[in-house]
């Protein structure tokens, strides 16, 4: 009933963390479950819809600022929603739950990154928001007939933000963050929260993909953890059950990257044309990549398919 | 002007097939005689009404290819890497001065402003030159001759006068001529530029609604307008719903508007998709400067520039599909930015919708009817019927159900004849001119 992988997180955790003897204001869990479950559904279903909206890549021009625009506030106006009843609490806790280990990556990624913007860019790093936008944040779909989920995984890899003026910090699209900031209320676990869910590109477990709805309160992490590049299940038992046996470092961003180091000069255009393209030019240099890229397209293939 | 009754019939009559690019902007020039489409190519087409036949007096001239010329072409950015279209996103006319036409054409980053000209005669009876053009060697001259000017085939060319760049960061989404026909305004995503026809190395920001935080952005603009009369006032509508009428004089930045347009939500029609529905995809003010038309995603408001409060006439374009808002959001349909029009007297207004439908409202008559241009169905000259959307229920014959619509199917763009019932209505690469019946 509700979107795979956030349901089996419940699920498995069985009733709600909050104890039930709670008295006075029904906690935060009990307004959940008496919320209407099939609007519960829907919205997360939005909720995730948005959230690959805004992270798929126009490789090629510039996104369209207003979309992209409407698709963030309506992604901030269902996690205010869910803040206020409380489901956003839920899966913050679900989030805390699936801890990863891997600083490593998030460091290379944040290093491949700097290197490929500032190669390209030939400029000192911006605060990602103004950057992100006024150098084009990817953040529309690529257009391309039929599946968008398609141009999930490749597109994702470019969004990352280019700098990350502060350690820990991986904005959305517009560097949601200060927007949320008020909601924050555990700082200090929000922090490695926030590592640790980036660098959850792991385990092939069902929690990779809770990453994108099981995310904690803020928007920063919100969109951090989705920057993980792992594609949002879609509503469809089938695929969900081949993600299942899907080795989720595919989506090992340090992979691809890479074959990217070896071509410092790739654009985010580049990469989306190395990736489909299994890689001819630009990532001549590292095999391994390579099949890495065929098992991906594969899998693409595979997605395009149903 | 015709008769009132648009609705008496429309007769399909030209139908110009433009295969090679999807049609993005289309615009009647002053006097209606032009048309001009831009598309994705880049392309400008321009299409002249022929002058009425002896033959058939009562039908009025065919449009015709005029000019056709390409106005901008791809451009990379290598500070992005990004690649600029050459989608023309509008045209717009220059009221006419002299023989010669101007139009304004703009990408998403630079405005040009076109010359089209025509030439019919040549000149004729060098002294130095053959007629093919090669030089004669001057010892073989013997008489001297004055050239004289000779009619030949029309030739029109097109050349462009003015470059107007390097001013917008933002996707530009509109250009306005100003009533003093010296000035133009640009309109990007956060900004707006007023520009001397002139002078094309400076530009004065005249909005800026770029927050200093790029984090805080929750609002874009999406349409501008001058005020046909009023050089001083114009109009920028935003993704949130509301409109902002500025004035000139009273300061050099106008982010202060003179009024706001809102229209209060209503709670009943509350989801997670009101923001979105609600952002505005064009605005238009009447000819008579009076009014101003809003196209949201589900309606057409026309509002009293004297009432910020609310529209004062509201029309639902295609209100069956306000339950599917979710499907549309899945496959981006609900960003679509359906463009809207007066008719010359503003007693009519017209919008396009999906499945290769559009809409007229009759604001006297209350009347509305829903049109499609389509070559399947319907014959050349022959009267367009009114189409009908079954909304629920038993479905009438020739109904059409909302879950049979082809959302690739859509009418972004429609202009109406500034003096006649002649409309242009754009589909994805076709152009289809329609006039009412006459007689």
């Amino acid at each position: 009933m509700f979107p795979k992988g956030t349901k089996r997180k419940f699920s498995d955790s069985g009733e709600e963390p909050v104890p039930s003897g709670e008295q006075g204001q029904p906690a935060p869990s009990a307004a959940a479950r008496t919320l209407s479950s099939s609007y519960s559904l829907q919205r997360q279903s939005l909720l995730d819809m948005s959230l690959i909206k805004l992270q798929l890549c126009h490789m090629l021009v510039e996104p369209n600022l207003c979309r992209s625009v409407l698709i963030a506030n309506t992604v901030r106006q269902i996690q205010e929603e869910m803040t206020q009843d409380g489901t956003w609490q839920i899966m913050t806790q679900a989030l805390a739950a699936a801890q990863c280990p891997a600083d490593r990556l998030v460091a290379t990624e944040v290093l491949c990154r700097q290197t490929d913007m500032a190669a390209q860019a030939g400029q000192s790093p911006k605060p990602f928001s103004v950057v992100g936008l006024e150098e084009g944040y990817h953040s529309e779909e690529v257009v391309m007939d039929g599946d968008g989920d398609t141009e999930v995984t490749m597109s994702t890899l470019s969004t990352v933000s280019p700098q990350l003026s502060s350690a820990s910090y991986l904005p959305g699209p517009f560097g949601m963050g200060p927007c949320w900031e008020e909601e924050e209320e555990e700082g200090e676990c929000e922090e490695d929260e926030e590592e640790d869910s980036e660098e959850c590109v792991s385990e092939g477990e069902e929690a990779d993909r809770d990453h994108l709805t099981g995310d904690s309160r803020t928007g920063e992490q919100v969109f951090g953890t989705f920057e993980i590049k792992h594609p949002a299940p879609p509503p469809d038992p089938a695929l969900e059950e081949l993600f299942s046996d899907v080795d989720a470092s595919y989506y090992d961003l340090d992979t691809v990257l890479t074959g990217m180091q070896s071509a410092p000069k790739m654009g985010p255009y580049d990469l989306l044309e190395s990736l489909s393209s299994h890689g001819p030019t630009a990532l001549s240099s590292s095999t391994s990549c390579r099949s890495d890229l065929n098992e991906l397209d594969h899998i693409m293939e595979i997605i395009v398919g149903s | 002007m015709c008769s009132v009754h648009v609705f008496g019939g429309f007769l399909e009559w030209a139908f110009k097939t433009k295969l090679t690019d999807i049609i993005s902007t289309v615009e009647f020039n002053h006097s209606g005689e032009l048309l001009a489409t831009g598309d994705k190519g880049g392309r400008v087409v321009i299409f002249q009404q022929e002058p009425e036949s002896k033959n058939q007096p009562q039908c009025r001239g065919e449009y015709n290819v005029y000019s056709t010329f390409q106005s901008h072409e791809p451009e990379f950015d290598y500070l992005k890497s990004l690649e600029i279209e050459e989608k023309i996103n509008k045209i717009r006319w220059l009221p006419q001065k002299n023989a010669a036409q101007f139009l304004l054409s703009t990408n998403d980053k630079t405005i040009k402003l076109w010359k089209i000209s025509e030439r019919d005669k040549r000149p004729e009876g060098y002294n130095l030159k053959e007629e093919d053009g090669r030089y004669r060697d001057p010892n073989t001259v013997t008489t001297l001759r004055v050239p004289v000017f000779r009619p030949m085939d029309l030739m029109v060319e097109a050349s462009p006068r003015r470059v107007f760049a390097n001013a917008h960061t933002y996707h530009i989404n509109s250009i306005s001529v100003n009533s003093d026909c010296e000035t133009y305004l640009s309109a990007d995503d956060l900004r707006i530029n007023l520009w001397h026809l002139e002078i094309t190395d400076r530009s004065f920001n005249i909005v800026d609604i770029k927050p200093a935080n790029m984090e805080e952005l929750t609002e874009v603009i999406t349409a501008a307008e001058f005020h046909p009369n009023q050089c001083n006032t114009f109009v920028y509508s935003s993704s949130k719903g509301t409109i902002r009428l500025c004035d000139m004089r009273a300061s050099a930045l106008c982010d202060q508007h003179s009024k706001m347009f809102e229209e209060p939500e209503d709670p009943n029609n509350r989801s997670f998709f009101s923001e979105i529905i609600s952002s505005i995809s064009d605005v238009k003010f009447s000819h008579s400067g009076r009014y101003m038309m809003t196209r949201d995603y589900l309606s057409v408001k026309i509002w009293d520039l004297n009432m910020e409060t609310r529209p004062v006439e509201t029309y639902q374009v295609h209100e069956y599909l306000r339950s599917k808002l979710c499907s549309l959001y899945e496959n981006d349909c609900i960003f679509d930015k359906f463009e809207c029009c007066w008719n010359g007297n503003d007693s009519v207004v017209m919008t396009g919708s999906y499945n290769n439908f559009f809409r007229m409202f009759d604001r006297g008559y209350r009347q509305d009817v829903t049109l499609e241009a389509s070559r399947e169905n319907s014959k050349p000259r022959s009267v367009l019927k009114p189409r009908k959307v079954c909304t629920g229920g038993k479905r009438k014959k020739d109904e059409i159900s909302v879950d049979s619509l082809d959302f690739n199917k859509k009418i972004l763009h429609t202009a109406w004849h500034p003096l006649d019932n002649i409309i242009a209505v754009a589909t994805t690469n076709n152009l289809y001119i329609f006039q009412d019946k006459l007689n």
